[in-house]
């Protein structure tokens, strides 16, 4: 660790303490001290946060403010990256996220993640929702195959649509139907979280109510960390909301509390809508 | 407003027109010299393919002689129960120059004589051996055979006989009487053109007539094959692993330059790199498809790399999120996503770079295969030439018939190269897809 | 046993291997559950058994032939008598290739005294035992690494790793390849030319004006058969190169421009492969055409008008004399091959020239030829200079056109009617054929390559460098 680079996280320490409720009992990941950095660039300052289990948990915050970057710290997607740093402790249970002896391919198969564009494989429909458990070898045989790939459409309400084509490509479903399809890929390695990077942001509005909806159903059996652009999209799916500024997590608390009685000053300027 | 103002405004006004006028005889100007230069370029291609065409499209038909020919068991000294050794043994040459004479009894004195028999290709008394070989019991009957005419008949029968050219303008060698003993083979009915099966089907020889280029082919063939079971493997592996795998270093750097410098070296040095390392350094042999395979690979590698790459760069980085937030580990994700995605712009750079490699002569006559060969090669450890080193080495022959057979084999070279250039276009056409 | 049949054995034993770690690491995996709780896919366990049963067997097949040659040497080498030992190394090596073709049984008919027949004996013998050992130990080396990688299928032993290193590493060693020809070509090279300027002085060789390889013309001069004087081919290359550019420039350079600025997409859809078709001639095909058409055809006109000058007794043009292995056919050949080379880099150029140069230019009233003259021309410059330079390197290196139109003498002359030679021609004819390694006249197509890679190397260098400096520029 370079210690310019601590000076400056500690600068950042002393400038702001996120207010809320970051912390609770009994988190399924917990996040501390974190900082990113993009070269010299830093783009996270001192995180504190936990995700509560089989919860839904929002991040709003206006473009740039490293809502995306946060999230893609949670999985180590930032890894591809290779100017990208993460310093601090990440722990999904008991595990240390950015310990070096990690697997990443593991800790991706228990968390996963659901993308800003639908970005289905170029296979078929049955390959992409299948793909997950061939390479984690989940299952042994055609059939355990078949009945996973059915039920994680099925979790998806997407089955009863593609069920009668699941050997045509998958790029030709319509773009929620390709959402779905991808968070059934996610959930059919059976994740514990499930990253979504602003899964709506390219869809239509009926589509967006579909894609809310599972998530709300989901949520019985995964945590879900969903990055969004939208308030309303934040307050309609989650039970816990943070707000990012400028690489700062400014603001946690119960959605309902945030939307209603935002205590930062610049989480109520957010929300009322003079940052945006 | 005074007349010295208004004769000026009204001088300005007409240079102004003037000056227009001219430059828009520059804009059309500069317009005809594109049209001229694009012109020149598409009158290049025209006139290449035509001299080439009219050159060769003659070798494609063969003259052959229909000569009836009496097996008798007196001249042959043999029977049709003779053994394969006294068949071998037979003086097929004096038989064969017997029947000939027969033929045309008029012709007196020795000149006169070797000038008949030259009519035929000189290989004549072994194609009759060989019939006899194969069916003994052709001895005592009489048959007519097909016997292929020697080149300068040939020559002087496809080009000149019976055109009414002058004796300047006819082609050939052939002097007045040998051109009459033409004139008389044809009166007989005896001569007849055919497609030229020999010039596949035979490989190369001194007589133009039996020159063929199958052996060329197959060695072109062979070394090609080398080249893609070498090239195309290395070439993705290379490409791969600079852009999914290398870290951002000087060596990787390094790596790239020497890529794009490789791509510009001068074939004639990859020549030189395979003499001085594969064949006295490594005492590889001379002359063998293997090492044209490895001079070539070494040559193409840079092509196909610079594609691999490209269509790599394509593949959106989507697909890799995708496959890499599933769980993926970077090794699945390249096999199973960006290599299959990849896969038809690495393929047609791969052809692309093919169709280089058999086009390519220089390096290959540093490594020795430019002999002459006579044997079609089984295996590339056999001596072998390819199809580009036999045009060159035609093309160096002072017959006429081999300025044909070397502008047929630029034809049966240039068709292959249409054909993996169309394959390619094809492709990219067909599995291009759009993001 | 051959040593294909012996690859062919050792991959096929391979892939049963894999078949066989497949198989194996199902059954591990059924008493504990299924394939979920293995730590890898059974295709990685199975790519491991694979692997580990094809590797070592590799390394040693190639370490195996690699040194099996020099230990059989110096092992013969101990059983010769004394004499033998003392010969200098020419000597002794004759010696050698004398035992060697009495033990493969071929009389050579040269008296090697019975004292030799120890040695003999013994090559015989040792080409025999590593003829018979190598296959053995190679299956043993095979079954061996087969049974280790089938004992590391564990449930708790991840596979992937392993397999995915090695796939690593062949990625990498694949990719150095190129690193490797490229000290390849500049040691090889650069070795044969020390040789060869050990026998013909440096300086000799870069200021004579006197090409001769093939005849000895001063006694004097040891070691070298002829004379190597560089410059003559200098001049020759460069007026050819001249030549071809004169054409390929302004042609291809005008092409490039009615192309992207003046013609319909229709017309562009048909003239821009039509000029490509010229890039993919084999540079044979292009020879032949050279030699065969194009010379003859400059040769009679330059008779024609050579008798038209004699008739109308203009004195000048009665002295023409047009070689038939003009430099002029075979520049102008090789300009029309190089044209879509040049259009196509010009082309390339002039796109990334940003549309905004054209607006404003356009919008002061300026016609579009005024507009390419003026703005996107000097725009463009740097990259068209750059394509230039790429274009005089292929050129310089280009070889059949003048193996087959250009001459053999070397000429020291600038007139375009004569028969030049060039560098790349020298180079295959002093190789072309059977040649001993040492003699001046092979080394010195080895200095003349050397010449030609710095050369085209420079070229490319700073063309490539040009090109990418201005490429940034509108980035």
């Amino acid at each position: 660790m370079n210690t310019a680079h601590n000076t400056m996280s500690d600068i950042a320490k002393e400038t702001y303490q996120t207010v809320g409720q970051p912390l609770i009992e009994d988190p399924k990941m917990h996040v501390r001290n974190t900082n990113v950095y993009y070269g010299e660039k830093q783009a996270i300052f001192d995180v504190n946060l936990d995700i509560g289990k089989n919860q839904v948990i929002s991040m709003i915050g206006p473009s740039g403010c490293g809502k995306s970057t946060f999230l893609r710290c949670l999985n180590r997607m930032n890894d591809t990256i290779d100017i990208c740093r993460v310093q601090g402790t990440l722990m999904l249970d008991d595990l240390n996220i950015y310990d070096k002896k990690i697997d990443v391919v593991e800790l991706r198969a228990r968390v996963g993640m659901v993308f800003q564009k639908p970005n289905p494989f170029p296979k078929s429909i049955y390959e992409n929702v299948a793909y997950g458990a061939r390479i984690h070898g989940l299952t042994d045989n055609k059939v355990e195959l078949d009945e996973l790939v059915e039920q994680s459409l099925k979790r998806c309400g997407l089955w009863k649509e593609v069920k009668d084509r699941l050997d045509e490509p998958a790029t030709g479903l319509s773009g929620g139907q390709q959402q779905r399809l991808c968070i059934a890929r996610a959930i059919a390695v059976n994740p514990e979280v499930i990253l979504m990077d602003e899964p709506c942001s390219a869809l239509d509005p009926i589509a967006t109510a579909t894609v809310e909806e599972l998530i709300h159903e989901l949520s019985e059996n995964f945590t879900i960390c969903i990055v969004t652009h939208s308030m309303q999209q934040a307050a309609r799916v989650s039970q816990r909301t943070a707000y990012f500024h400028l690489g700062k997590l400014i603001e946690v608390n119960d959605t309902s509390t945030v939307f209603t009685n935002p205590e930062h000053k610049l989480t109520e300027e957010y929300i009322t809508g003079r940052i945006g | 407003m005074t007349d010295s103002a208004t004769n000026a405004m009204n001088e300005r006004k007409q240079k102004r027109v003037a000056r227009l006028a001219k430059r828009h005889r520059a804009e059309s100007r500069f317009k005809w010299y594109g049209r001229i230069s694009i012109g020149f370029g598409i009158a290049c291609v025209l006139l290449l393919f035509t001299d080439i065409i009219s050159k060769g499209t003659g070798a494609f038909t063969q003259t052959y002689i229909n000569l009836e020919i009496e097996f008798s068991e007196d001249k042959l000294k043999l029977t049709p129960l003779s053994s394969e050794k006294e068949i071998k043994a037979a003086s097929f040459g004096s038989f064969f120059k017997k029947t000939v004479r027969e033929q045309f009894p008029d012709v007196k004195g020795r000149k006169e004589k070797r000038a008949l028999y030259a009519m035929f290709t000189s290989d004549a008394p072994l194609i009759l051996r060989n019939l006899v070989l194969e069916d003994p019991s052709i001895i005592g009957s009489t048959r007519t055979i097909s016997l292929i005419a020697d080149d300068d008949f040939d020559t002087y029968y496809k080009h000149s006989y019976g055109k009414g050219l002058s004796s300047e303008d006819e082609i050939g060698r052939l002097n007045d009487f040998q051109k009459s003993l033409v004139g008389r083979f044809v009166d007989a009915g005896m001569v007849e053109k055919r497609f030229n099966t020999i010039f596949f089907t035979n490989a190369d020889s001194r007589e133009p007539e039996l020159a063929g280029i199958r052996g060329a082919i197959m060695g072109s063939l062979l070394t090609l094959m080398v080249t893609l079971v070498l090239s195309f493997p290395i070439a993705v592996a290379t490409a791969i692993y600079l852009e999914e795998f290398a870290p951002k270093n000087k060596i990787t750097d390094f790596i790239e330059v020497n890529i794009n410098n490789l791509a510009a070296v001068p074939s004639v040095i990859f020549g030189l790199l395979g003499l001085a390392v594969f064949i006295n350094f490594f005492g590889m042999p001379r002359s063998v498809p293997l090492v044209g395979g490895f001079v070539l690979t070494l040559m193409t590698l840079p092509t196909i790399i610079i594609s691999s790459r490209a269509a790599i760069k394509a593949v959106p980085p989507s697909i890799r999120d995708a496959a890499l937030g599933m769980g993926a580990s970077k090794v699945q994700t390249v096999l199973h996503h960006v290599l299959p995605l990849a896969m038809p712009g690495m393929l047609t750079g791969t052809i692309i770079g093919m169709a280089q490699a058999l086009g390519e002569t220089a390096p290959l006559l540093m490594i020795g295969m430019v002999a002459f060969i006579v044997d079609t090669p089984a295996s590339v450890t056999d001596a072998a030439t390819v199809l580009p080193v036999q045009i060159y080495l035609w093309s160096d022959s002072p017959e006429r018939a081999f300025v044909e057979k070397t502008s047929a084999a630029i034809m049966v070279l240039l068709t292959f190269l249409i054909f993996m250039n169309s394959l390619a276009v094809w492709l990219r056409k067909k599995l291009e897809r759009r993001w | 046993m051959s040593l294909t049949t012996l690859l062919i054995i050792v991959l096929a034993s391979a892939a049963t291997a894999y078949m066989l770690g497949r198989t194996r690491s199902h059954q591990v995996a059924k008493p504990i559950g299924g394939v979920r709780n293995l730590a890898a896919l059974p295709s990685y366990y199975a790519s491991l058994m694979g692997l580990w049963a094809l590797i070592p067997a590799l390394f040693l097949i190639a370490l195996w032939s690699m040194f099996d040659g020099p230990i059989i040497d110096s092992l013969v080498k101990a059983s010769m008598p004394e004499t033998a030992k003392n010969l200098s190394s020419e000597d002794f090596s004759l010696v050698m290739s004398q035992v060697q073709s009495a033990a493969n049984g071929i009389n050579t008919g040269s008296a090697l005294g019975a004292e030799y027949q120890s040695a003999i004996n013994k090559l015989v013998g040792l080409n025999e035992s590593s003829a018979k050992w190598m296959p053995i130990l190679t299956i043993m080396v095979v079954v061996l690494g087969g049974l280790l990688g089938f004992r590391l299928i564990k449930a708790e032993h991840n596979a992937r790793y392993a397999v995915e290193r090695v796939f690593n590493a062949t990625l990498i060693i694949c990719s150095t390849i190129a690193i490797f020809t490229t000290f390849g070509i500049v040691f090889s090279v650069l070795f044969e030319s020390i040789n060869f300027f050990q026998k013909v002085p440096f300086t000799e060789f870069l200021f004579g004006t006197h090409w001769s390889p093939q005849i000895a013309i001063r006694a004097d001069q040891t070691g070298a058969s002829g004379s190597f004087g560089v410059i003559p081919l200098i001049v020759g290359t460069l007026l050819i190169s001249f030549i071809a550019l004169l054409i390929a420039v302004p042609v291809g350079l005008m092409s490039a421009i009615y192309l992207s600025e003046y013609a319909s997409p229709r017309f562009r859809g048909f003239a821009k492969p039509a000029l490509e078709v010229l890039a993919g001639v084999p540079t044979v095909v292009y020879g032949f055409f050279a030699a065969l058409t194009v010379a003859p055809a400059i040769r009679n006109a330059g008779d024609a008008v050579r008798d038209w000058g004699a008739k109308n007794g203009i004195e000048f043009l009665a002295a023409l004399n047009v070689s038939s292995e003009s430099a002029l056919a075979a520049g102008l050949v090789m300009g029309v091959m190089i044209i879509p080379f040049v259009s196509s880099l010009s082309d390339d150029v002039i796109n990334a020239v940003p549309q905004s140069l054209r607006d404003g230019s356009f919008g002061l009233g300026a016609t579009q030829s005024e507009t390419i003259k003026k703005v996107i021309f000097p725009a463009a410059l740097p990259g068209i200079v750059g394509g230039i330079l790429l274009a005089a390197s292929r050129a310089i290196g280009e070889t059949m056109i003048v193996v087959m139109a250009a001459g053999l003498a070397a000429n020291l002359t600038v007139n375009p009617l004569e028969a030049v030679t060039t560098v790349t021609v020298q180079i295959v004819t002093l190789l072309v054929g059977d040649q001993e390694f040492d003699s001046a006249k092979t080394l010195a197509a080895f200095a003349l390559g050397l010449f030609l890679f710095v050369i085209t190397l420079a070229l490319n260098v700073i063309a490539l460098r040009v090109v990418k400096k201005y490429r940034e520029q509108y980035d």
